[in-house]
């Protein structure tokens, strides 16, 4: 993580510069804008509207892990806290007095307060004594959940509606396009904020304190105080996706506070990538596509998804991210077409040989865990019985074929991305 | 009083067996700096794997073979996983032992399914072992006593007494230096692993007949077992020992005396408000101690930061 800059000094004149930046963002609300025209069905505006809570909470999470080094397993806490705190003001009588815009203020501000009565004390070192409290605390709190029954609403959790706000502009919140597209303003307003305060001078000692705390405070600052606002920050926009999930969904459990809400998000982050800013947006929108769509598709989800992520930190500890930014100088060089023949030679034989595996492991599931006399399985649009020698064969064949073509054609792919990283003499 | 006797026995179980966990991850972590949050997962493993095993060649077998298993398992997780991510920094490390956990429960769950399995105790030790006023001791317990006592002298004569431990100490504390000495110093990180997980798969095999062998037995007491070496001060390997035992006692006293909460308040003279249905408080003041046994271990792991951030036996600047 050191070794990636967040982003590089910008060089040129001042509106040029300005309008190349801005137009990332212009681009992004642009298509905020329209995708539910898009994709006008009510599954797929619950998918988005759960899509841009995920990356808003994501890049919440990444302004403590890529921008100032500090592991938190239990970041769900920040965000269950502060959606508990909205249901609450949701079911509160003075609701009707308070636009439901506004809601997400004060899920940000109750998020904030916990972050500061937290971060007081978890602060004081970074690494591993901090993810280790940030641990304790996410599950003290998360147990906590079944006991204060008055706040967290035991196991059942705790529900509200949204309509009895005061309308803002003759809009209810009756319809999720509504939601959608409340969601989606609150989804521009934070991450651009968030992008600005990764630019002032607190969000560069964040990067400096994540690189080298003691020479952090040799230039005289604390390390200590710098993480403790990020760490502040960090929670008002979790707060503020919890303020949008209890908007969304109108319930919150003990689901929203555990461990494994924790273990996604950072898994999300990482995925996407935490040495890039825009890494946590790509990682959030990647995995709920994926999520939304393999476990319809298969029970063994979370197995590859524990897979993907081993595989990720090991091989590509920059994410999809650093991957996609890898070929930046290859671009730049106008060299990047020398890689396409050689990617699609070896990447295809890879994808077909890891389906290959994917549906040994579901022929093996099938196998062990079937009720009995249930040998019929369907498998990629093919139905055929689990028991029978000849899938298996074929399956395995189909594995060493694509990985055996993808060995072979795996020394090109290597020449061509030398080839395409190199600049010409002269 | 011979409740306090009863309850000093099972706290001291519970304290042991979480110690047998803590005491590999505290070597793991003062030798690597990294804290090893598979730690508990290789326990789950141990007892599946023993499970297994005692189906083919019964329990003590699987005592023996397990662990090994584990333990290779583990210093493989060292050379091949972990080595590679360490170029990377301490929190792709941590990452790493993380996404580990996550794919060990899943993996777990692959192979013997969600429900949990009939891994029992053996009919060797299922008897009663004495009895204080009434309440039976089950030989098991006592077993489960022993062999841990056991494997901790043995582990304090090795890290003390021979060469073998002499060396893994200096090596905790100067892995340059007694690399140039010339000792294999990545071989003996690996070694370390392999025994902190054995340990752990240990555990796993004598606790899984009595805690029950299912997906969620790491997680279960994973989180507890971090909490106790926060507590006794991160690699510190008398800490894990003191803050172990601390919080089986805790939580079994806990469990075991119905202490309300409104009773402690009104000992120090404060009365529960007219209306208590109606307080916001309320479930302050019905909170009893057997409802937050669980959580005990917690709160103190937060005062302990609070108080004395390095923990019980710490050192200042770890």
């Amino acid at each position: 993580m050191s070794d990636q800059t967040t982003s590089q000094p910008r060089t040129g004149s001042l509106t040029g510069s300005l309008s190349f930046a801005l137009a990332p963002w212009i681009v992004a609300a642009v298509l905020l804008l329209f995708l539910p025209m898009i994709f006008q069905a009510n599954s797929a505006i619950t998918i988005m509207n759960q899509m841009w809570i995920t990356v808003i909470f994501a890049l919440a999470y990444n302004m403590l892990l890529g921008q100032g080094g500090m592991l938190s397993f239990g970041h769900a806490v920040y965000m269950g806290v502060g959606g508990f705190f909205c249901m609450h003001i949701m079911n509160w009588d003075s609701f009707e007095r308070i636009p439901l815009p506004l809601l997400p203020v004060f899920g940000g501000l109750f998020g904030m307060g916990l972050a500061i009565l937290v971060g007081a004390f978890s602060t004081r070192k970074a690494g591993t004594v901090f993810a280790m409290i940030s641990l304790g605390v996410g599950e003290l709190i998360a147990a906590c959940s079944v006991i204060i029954v008055v706040f967290f609403g035991g196991e059942e959790g705790i529900s509200g509606d949204r309509t009895y706000g005061l309308p803002f502009m003759g809009v209810e919140f009756l319809k999720q396009i509504e939601v959608y597209y409340l969601i989606a303003f609150w989804l521009m307003i934070s991450a651009a904020l968030m992008y600005l305060f990764s630019r002032t001078p607190i969000g560069r000692m964040a990067n400096a304190v994540r690189d080298n705390p003691e020479r952090a405070e040799f230039l005289g600052y604390s390390a200590r105080w710098v993480r403790f606002y990020s760490f502040v920050a960090s929670g008002f926009f979790c707060g503020v996706a919890g303020a949008l999930f209890a908007i969304n969904y109108e319930i919150l459990t003990e689901e929203n506070l555990n461990t494994a809400s924790s273990g996604v998000i950072l898994l999300v982050t990482f995925l996407g990538g935490v040495g890039f800013f825009f890494g946590p947006i790509l990682g959030a929108i990647v995995f709920t596509l994926v999520q939304t769509v393999l476990s319809l598709q298969t029970e063994l989800w979370a197995f590859y998804a524990g897979i993907l992520f081993v595989a990720t930190v090991m091989f590509f500890p920059g994410g999809l991210a650093g991957v996609l930014m890898m070929h930046v100088p290859a671009i730049r060089l106008g060299k990047a077409k020398l890689l396409l023949v050689p990617y699609i030679k070896t990447l295809i034989p890879a994808a077909i040989g890891i389906l290959g595996l994917a549906a040994l492991v579901e022929m093996i599931f099938h196998y062990r865990h079937a009720s009995t006399g249930d040998n019929e399985m369907t498998l990629f649009w093919t139905t055929f019985d689990s028991h029978a020698v000849m899938p298996w064969i074929v399956v395995i064949a189909v594995i060493v074929i694509a990985f055996g073509v993808m060995r072979r054609n795996l020394p090109e792919m290597t020449d061509a991305w030398d080839e395409a990283n190199h600049a010409e003499e002269g | 009083m011979e409740l306090v006797l009863v309850n000093i026995i099972d706290g001291l179980v519970t304290g042991l067996l979480l110690f047998m966990l803590s005491a590999g991850l505290t070597l793991i972590f003062s030798m690597m700096g990294v804290l090893n949050f598979a730690h508990a997962s290789f326990y789950m493993l141990g007892a599946y794997f023993a499970f297994q095993i005692s189906l083919a060649v019964g329990f003590w077998m699987g005592l023996l073979i397990a662990p090994l298993i584990v333990g290779v398992m583990g210093a493989g997780v060292e050379r091949y996983g972990l080595r590679r991510v360490h170029q990377y920094g301490h929190v792709p490390e941590l990452i790493f032992t993380f996404g580990l956990a996550l794919l060990i429960e899943e993996l777990v769950q692959f192979v013997w399914g969600k429900n949990q399995m009939p891994y029992d105790i053996p009919d060797i030790l299922n008897f009663t072992a004495f009895s204080i006023a009434g309440n039976s001791i089950p030989a098991y317990k006592i077993f489960m006593i022993f062999i841990s006592v056991g494997i901790f002298i043995g582990l304090l004569y090795v890290l003390t007494k021979t060469r073998v431990g002499m060396i893994i100490q200096a090596a905790l504390s100067y892995p340059r230096t007694v690399e140039a000495l010339g000792h294999n110093v990545p071989l003996i990180f690996m070694g370390v692993f392999g025994v902190g997980t054995a340990l752990a798969g240990v555990a796993g095999v004598i606790a899984g007949p009595v805690l029950g062998t299912f997906p969620g037995m790491a997680f279960v007491l994973g989180s507890i077992v971090f909490v106790t070496i926060v507590i006794g001060g991160l690699g510190s390997l008398w800490g894990a020992l003191v803050a172990s035992l601390l919080i089986g006692w805790i939580t079994t006293f806990a469990k075991s005396y119905n202490i309300a909460m409104m009773d402690v308040l009104g000992l120090v003279g404060l009365r529960p408000p007219e209306n208590l249905d109606d307080s916001l408080l309320r479930d302050l003041w019905t909170v009893t101690s057997p409802q937050i046994a669980d959580i005990l271990p917690y709160i103190l792991m937060v005062l302990i930061l609070i108080f004395r951030p390095y923990g019980l036996f710490g050192n200042r600047d770890a």
